[in-house]
């Protein structure tokens, strides 16, 4: 009876379910995910290539690690300096670019930095280090993380000028606007993730529209030569789906809250 | 037929961190009698049974059964003076020893059923041997323990805890094997049972031998003083 | 707290509806962590028994082993698995990382030694008690731990038991290993951590909620099974 019982809790756990069609793994970041993007994309490709993607939804430092070890097929992230450093250390065929979205300053409604009457990203900035306003950091390396470093380094204000008002939780997109939510801090997200998320509270939307905030998806397949098992053909046929018209108008149409999100700007 | 006896001990000694238990002992034995050790607590009854069954470790001395010691080990039972129950039924407690040296199955339960008969346990195979009484798991213990048609049976105290019926039951099992060939090895603080069941008697004292002879000679006419005095119920040092 | 009622209610709803989705991943909760579950104690059980019956050299120091990793820090594991795992890892050739196998795996190692010291215990008083009476029926290594692996089945029970709930509820070692990939790797711990961090906090106690409640109803239905077979009161 407890032998049998074993044997078929075996037999059913070890059986890996047969997948038809081609399936691909691809490494995205946090931003794009929670952006609800993927659940539009995913099946439409799915339909059209008879493609599975499978999503490893992590931040851009580890989407990059994880391309670099060959554990995906191609990854989509959007920090451009660490992007190129991947395709010139061979581990990237080359990179290309697909659509871009904003990363926009969410703070406490009642606003004490005044960023409301910022004028430039810099500007913002400057005035929540100048008010010691709370100001939750991402601080996982990520996409976004990188960013928000390249902002504070622009607006003329160095790290180590940072005070108690600074906090790197090192945590997702979705974990630090928690964050930020519990502590009434500021923080830098990108639209998609705070569209998207559920727990605003007092929280709102303060300042955006800046062309620095401008932040650039990119698709970078593995290199084949790096790693032999890398679906290059599949992830080929991925790239021509990504930057045709179909995609242009699912990733132009997709709105939440009557907003648009992406930018389809793919050559 | 593998002959275990006669059982030549010569100068056997087991010692516990450096403190010596029992012997130097030598002593002869020969099959078909019943065996009772005798004397006072700490005298080394018990660590004298364990030697002979090789369950405790022989320091000094040589232990000589008529056959290789490994194949004797395999003709020898023992029952210890507070039953170890295994937690399954009285009936799979049987046929343990009998399952695991090979024995198949069904045979194994049938004998296992037999001597549950024989001990009077026939109504309650299904139970489990630790809700039994302490009478009842003795006999159970010795079912187990003849179930394998031993040539030798070690028995510890196999009564100290019991009321005189359970011991009238045990000691018939006893007299049964002793009958059916069975040598009996076995302590007993009870003067009276081991007038009943013994053919020859040891006598220990501060774990040497002091007086060995017939049964009849021993508890009629003791030559040591000790032993007189030891069946006197006087205490002895 | 109004969360709290919501994740409540949506947990209700999801489960009496058998959202498609909540079955998968719950389905797939429940085939990762019991056959994580069933190949640790085959690995446990034994291991448990022959450090109970054996004595040898580093037997003591394999015990305190086991026992300091019943606290492995499951994120740890999931890294080294992930490690050896990688493509560019020493088993990187079997193409594990990222499919159900891998997170098997890292449970297996979270709770094999949970089971093996929980076992252990148990085995080793049993042992204590039948040591003499086994010594002198001459039996074998091999049958002593047979022997005490049967009768003491249901304190391994609930070893077993202790193990599938820390197999179940493990959330950093898959998250890790399996990279939580909708379709593939997704199970109920690592939806709620994806849920958690959306901010949508019903649905992560939902999902919650009816991680709870499948942990009770496995080990309500082990223990119904192994009540089905006895034979006595042990």
């Amino acid at each position: 009876m407890i032998k049998r019982l074993l044997a078929g809790v075996l037999v059913a756990g070890l059986a890996t379910a047969a997948h038809a069609g081609d399936v691909m793994k691809m490494a995205v970041t946090t931003s794009f995910h929670n952006s609800g993007l993927a659940e539009v994309l995913l099946p439409e490709i799915k339909a059209d290539l008879d493609l599975e993607v499978q999503l490893l939804v992590v931040g851009t430092g580890q989407a990059l690690k994880l391309g670099r070890a060959g554990d995906v097929d191609a990854i989509l992230v959007h920090s451009k300096a660490a992007e190129e450093a991947f395709v010139a250390e061979g581990f990237g065929t080359h990179r290309r670019e697909i659509m871009y979205n904003d990363f926009v300053f969410i703070g406490p409604k009642d606003d004490p930095a005044d960023l409301g009457a910022a004028t430039t990203a810099s500007d913002a900035l400057q005035k929540i280090a100048g008010a010691k306003a709370v100001f939750v950091s991402r601080g996982d390396d990520s996409g976004t993380h990188k960013k928000e470093l390249s902002l504070w380094r622009a607006a003329g204000i160095a790290e180590d000028g940072f005070g108690d008002w600074y906090k790197s939780v090192g945590a997702g997109m979705g974990a630090a606007l928690n964050t930020a939510s519990g502590i009434h801090g500021y923080i830098l997200s990108d639209r998609a993730s705070w569209l998207n998320f559920g727990n605003k509270g007092d929280l709102a939307l303060l300042f955006a529209g800046d062309p620095v905030l401008f932040n650039q998806y990119a698709y970078l397949p593995v290199n084949p030569e790096k790693h032999g098992h890398v679906k290059a053909g599949l992830a080929e046929k991925l790239e021509g789906w990504l930057v045709s018209d179909r995609a242009k108008a699912l990733i132009n149409g997709y709105m939440i809250d009557g907003e648009t999100l992406f930018v389809f700007n793919a050559e | 037929m593998t002959e275990l006896f006669p059982l030549k001990v010569r100068g056997a000694a087991t010692a516990r961190r450096g403190k010596m238990l029992v012997g130097p002992v030598d002593l002869d034995l020969c099959g078909q009698k019943a065996c009772v050790v005798i004397g006072p607590n700490g005298s080394g009854k018990t660590s004298l049974l364990r030697l002979l069954h090789g369950a405790a470790r022989l320091h000094r001395g040589t232990i000589t059964w008529a056959c290789p010691t490994d194949e004797a080990r395999h003709h020898q039972s023992f029952v210890f003076q507070r039953p170890v129950m295994l937690r399954r039924s009285v009936l799979d407690n049987i046929a343990y020893p009998l399952l695991v040296h090979g024995v198949k199955k069904p045979a194994a339960l049938d004998a296992a059923r037999d001597w549950a008969g024989r001990v009077g346990l026939t109504e309650m195979l299904r139970r489990p041997a630790t809700v039994l009484s302490g009478g009842e798991q003795q006999k159970l213990a010795l079912a187990r323990a003849l179930v394998t048609r031993p040539k030798v049976l070690f028995l510890d105290e196999p009564c100290a805890a019991l009321d005189g019926r359970a011991m009238r039951e045990i000691e018939a099992i006893l007299t049964d094997a002793k009958t059916a060939g069975t040598k009996l090895i076995m302590t007993t603080h009870d003067m009276g049972q081991a007038r009943r069941l013994a053919d020859e008697v040891v006598f220990l004292l501060g774990g040497l031998v002091h007086e060995t002879g017939p049964a009849t000679t021993f508890f009629d006419h003791p030559e040591t003083p000790e032993a007189r005095a030891f069946l006197n119920g006087d205490i002895v040092e | 707290m109004t969360d709290l009622w919501s994740g409540l209610a949506q947990a209700f709803w999801l489960v009496v509806t058998l959202d498609a989705e909540l079955v998968e991943i719950s389905a797939r909760s429940l085939q990762v962590s019991l056959t994580a579950l069933v190949i640790a104690s085959l690995i446990a059980m034994p291991l448990a028994a022959l450090l109970a019956v054996r004595r040898f050299r580093w037997r003591r120091g394999v015990i305190a082993i086991l026992n300091a990793l019943m606290g492995l820090p499951p994120v740890v594991v999931g890294l080294v698995v992930y490690v050896m795992l990688s493509r560019s890892g020493p088993l990187g050739v079997l193409g594990l990382l990222f499919t159900p196998a891998a997170m098997i795996i890292a449970q297996i190692i979270i709770v094999v030694p949970l089971i093996a010291s929980i076992a252990h215990q148990s085995l080793r008083d049993l042992w204590q008690e039948y040591h003499d009476l086994l010594i002198s029926m001459n039996v074998s290594q091999w049958q002593k731990m047979k022997t005490l692996l049967w009768d003491a089945r249901r304190a391994l029970l609930t070893a077993s038991l202790a193990g599938f709930g820390r197999a179940i509820g493990e959330v950093g070692a898959i998250m890790i290993v399996g990279g939580n990939i909708d379709h593939a790797t997704r199970v109920l711990t690592t939806a709620i951590a994806l849920e958690t961090g959306k901010g949508d906090f019903a649905l992560a106690l939902a999902l919650g909620f009816v991680l709870i409640g499948l942990a009770i109803a496995v080990n309500l239905a082990i223990h119904w099974l192994s009540r089905t077979e006895r034979e006595g009161r042990w």
